[in-house]
């Protein structure tokens, strides 16, 4: 079961990766939405495995439909073709040298600390008995109350302001 | 059995490579949903770390990024929109009217 679990891990991680570098790769940006799609689908399946139902159904709600649907939307109004995939090789290698830093960086920190932090009630266990969706309502109209609310004036600033931007004439 | 660091390194990979796509892609667009890659592997990293120490809060941050990043979108896009129809292209490189 623990092997067919890794096993399981290690094919959606490797789809990732590799709708993740299609991503970067293709050269026809509908391609690249595509498989960002892809890769969004496959965080979703991580967030099933870590025991988030509900931030798995609102990552393909939001980012695999409302965002995704937006930017393809964008792509074919503006009806670009291919394009010219780099056009300085020095800009290919820096940004090449920066992430492989950065990964460096990353797995080193992994290597040399543990995780620590403060630990809550919410184990496995606790959320599949109470269920997902009500600790995170719980949590949000509790504790969160200020902040959601701050969410919701930021999304009514970026509706007019996504509408002020793209008028011809306001 | 999937530890922690599993996660940690798949979404330290993720953002690596949504860095190089910033870092090297003409297109608007594409660097946008570069971005988005970004996004989404710090959101990875925080359900992960969530769900390791049982505590709630991680993903309620992860539910904000999430909001910061629709409205980014709506945003972003409309401004691509906009400077389209001032210089016919989305191309990184005509987004020069700031530099010195």
């Amino acid at each position: 079961m623990e092997l067919l679990q890794l096993f399981f891990f290690y094919l959606v991680a490797f789809v990732a990766v590799v709708s993740g570098f299609c991503v970067i790769s293709c050269k026809n940006p509908i391609n690249s939405a595509i498989s960002l799609v892809m890769t969004f689908f496959c965080l979703a399946i991580f967030y099933v495995m870590l025991h988030a139902p509900f931030m798995a159904a609102v990552q393909i709600m939001v980012y695999a439909g409302a965002i995704m649907v937006l930017i393809i939307f964008v792509m074919m109004l503006l009806n670009q073709g291919s394009e010219v995939i780099a056009r300085y090789r020095h800009a290919v290698t820096g940004a090449f040298i920066a992430a492989v830093l950065m990964l460096i960086q990353v797995v080193v920190i992994l290597k040399n600390g543990g995780v620590s932090g403060m630990v809550g009630p919410n184990t496995a266990e606790v959320v599949e008995s109470v269920g997902h969706t009500e600790l995170i309502g719980q949590a949000m109209f509790t504790d969160f109350l200020l902040p959601f609310e701050i969410a919701s004036i930021l999304l009514l600033v970026a509706i007019v302001g996504a509408v002020v931007l793209a008028k011809r004439e306001v | 059995m999937i530890t922690i660091t599993h996660y940690m390194v798949l979404s330290a990979i993720l953002f690596s490579m949504g860095t190089i796509g910033v870092l090297t892609r003409k297109n608007a667009i594409v660097v946008f949903m570069c971005v988005e890659l970004m996004l989404n592997a710090v959101n990875l990293t925080f359900i992960a770390l969530s769900s390791h120490l049982g505590n709630m809060d991680g993903q309620i941050f992860v539910f904000f990024i999430m909001t910061v990043a629709a409205a980014e979108a709506a945003v972003g896009l409309a401004l691509m929109i906009a400077f389209f129809r001032n210089r016919e292209s989305i191309d990184v490189e005509e987004f020069s009217l700031l530099k010195w």
